[in-house]
């Protein structure tokens, strides 16, 4: 379904990605796993066309995507739940939802598949008509995946969901992960919560300094040496 | 009193003017993040455009109207193209000296056009005012507050309920997150430009209806007030914009009748000044955090 190949990005003279490649089959839950600045977040922007690639190849559905604008990529049904969740602090929950469908034209679904989302997240439905900058960092996180949801993709882009919230929350946060993946989304999932992203995940992927090192079964990885000692603190 | 309510209606009729304008500036701030300091001489390019056709040509209001607005909008979405557009990833110190260049690039061009003599255009306006209780209410009056108050509802009412609007919101908070929801920046950004273009060509006709006169520099100290309107209510912000240039107007107007008319402009750049020393974001300005 995805498929990256060979990919380089530099910012200026600094080679921030080198040569990865991987792919993502439809229903999968991928991990790309990595300490900071490992550039799990420069690989997601540049599926989705924030960040400019200087060599290799990214194909979705076997469209290329660093020849497609990065507006015309949501549309095609990959939704990015990026880091820091950067909703629109400033609009309110249900703005910020129904942007999330910008792109949609089909009002009668879009108003449906509102309800879904209220139901699967019922503080967004109570706080629909807040300023969305006033919400907690889980329900802002909550607001993000439900944003990505009403563009109603086929694969969802998750950067670090978990990051700067409570262990409560981000106990909460996977099982909404895990619920998507359920029903029948794909998801391609960056974390730094290596233990929580392998309980999820079919496969992943370990990254360091711009290259793959490891990959493989999530499972088999979480019984890893290196990763045990490296990612998973034991 | 009456003198009093005299000037405040003069106050209000040139801060209407200054509002148009000062929306155009925080509009494409909001948006584009910089400083369009050639917006002022868009008002100028109106002016001459209402002089050639309705003065000189005798077309019907209407079409003299609509002519202006568009030869603007052509205008400001062209220049945005060739002198900004590439300049997007530049520093802002290299657009707003791009910006400064391009205001002169149109004053030069009038005044090898249409020579330095400012010359006369003729009020589009044909309505007659009334007296009030010994108030002198000018057609001028009428049209300008009228415009100006439906373009207000209209622009606020485009920003809350249509999807266009809530897309140059979400461009104006986070360029990344809008095109991730399927918002192309480019074409917002043109939009904003067209919008605030024919916003400026407005307020060059109703100026042109109450000073008469144009030159290539015309859309200069306009400009400026505006752009002081616009940091005075808080640059970014529409409602700031409306506040600041109606506050603008009637200080200036105040100040010319109970003060002093050479100090007039003193006065409304100290209060500008003065502002910003004890909110430096502008009255209605909303202090955003910078994320990195």
């Amino acid at each position: 379904m995805l498929k990256v190949e060979n990919l380089e990005v530099y910012y200026g003279m600094i080679n921030a990605i080198k040569g990865v490649s991987f792919h993502v089959e439809k229903g999968e839950v991928i991990a790309l796993i990595g300490a900071n600045g490992a550039g799990k977040t420069t690989i997601l922007h540049t599926i989705t066309g924030l960040v400019k690639a200087k060599a290799g190849n990214i194909t979705f559905n076997d469209v290329n995507l660093l020849k497609t604008p990065a507006h015309k990529i949501v549309g095609m049904g990959m939704a990015h739940v990026p880091e820091g969740r950067r909703i629109f602090q400033e609009l309110t929950v249900y703005e910020n939802l129904m942007l999330g469908a910008y792109t949609r034209k089909d009002g009668k679904e879009i108003s449906a598949d509102l309800e879904k989302i209220y139901k699967r997240f019922p503080r967004l439905e109570e706080r629909k008509t807040q300023i969305a900058g006033t919400l907690s960092g889980g329900e802002q996180q909550m607001l993000a995946m439900g944003r990505a949801l009403m563009s109603k993709p086929n694969i969802i882009l998750m950067d670090e969901p978990s990051m700067g919230l409570s262990p409560l929350y981000v106990n909460e946060i996977f099982d909404i992960i895990k619920e998507i993946s359920n029903s029948g989304t794909t998801i391609l999932l960056v974390e730094q919560n290596a233990k929580k992203a392998l309980a999820i995940a079919d496969r992943a992927y370990v990254l360091e300094t711009g290259k793959i090192v490891l990959e493989g079964d999530a499972d088999k990885l979480m019984n890893d040496d290196k990763v045990k000692k490296a990612y998973l603190g034991e | 009193m009456q003198q009093f309510c005299e000037q405040l209606l003069n106050g209000l009729n040139l801060g209407s003017v200054y509002a148009l304008i000062a929306l155009g500036y925080t509009m494409v701030y909001g948006i584009a993040k910089m400083l369009n300091f050639a917006h002022g001489d868009i008002i100028m390019v109106g002016a001459y455009t209402l002089l050639i056709a309705s003065t000189r040509s005798g077309l019907p209001w209407y079409v003299s109207v609509l002519l202006c607005a568009v030869v603007c909008c052509v205008l400001g979405v062209s220049i945005e193209k060739i002198a900004y557009k590439p300049l997007r990833n530049a520093s802002p110190l290299t657009v707003l000296i791009t910006a400064i260049g391009v205001s002169y690039f149109l004053q030069s061009s009038a005044l090898l056009i249409f020579g330095s003599n400012k010359q006369k255009v003729d009020s589009i306006i044909k309505i007659k005012g009334f007296t009030f209780a010994g108030i002198n209410v000018s057609g001028e009056s009428i049209v300008t507050l009228g415009v100006t108050v439906i373009i207000m509802i209209v622009l606020t009412l485009f920003i809350k309920k249509t999807k266009m609007g809530k897309a140059m919101l979400a461009v104006s908070e986070d360029k990344g997150a809008a095109q991730l929801m399927g918002v192309n920046v480019n074409a917002t950004i043109s939009a904003t430009f067209a919008i605030g273009s024919a916003l400026a060509a407005v307020a060059g006709i109703l100026y042109m209806s109450s000073y008469g006169f144009v030159g290539p520099y015309t859309g200069a100290l306009p400009g400026i007030k505006a752009f002081v309107a616009a940091v005075l209510g808080g640059i970014g912000s529409i409602p700031g914009a409306m506040l600041g240039g109606i506050l603008l107007g009637i200080i200036e107007s105040m100040a010319k009748t109970y003060i002093s008319t050479d100090l007039a402009d003193a006065i409304v750049f100290g209060i500008l000044i003065v502002v910003l020393l004890f909110r430096p974001t502008g009255l209605l300005g909303k202090k955003r955090v910078e994320k990195v």
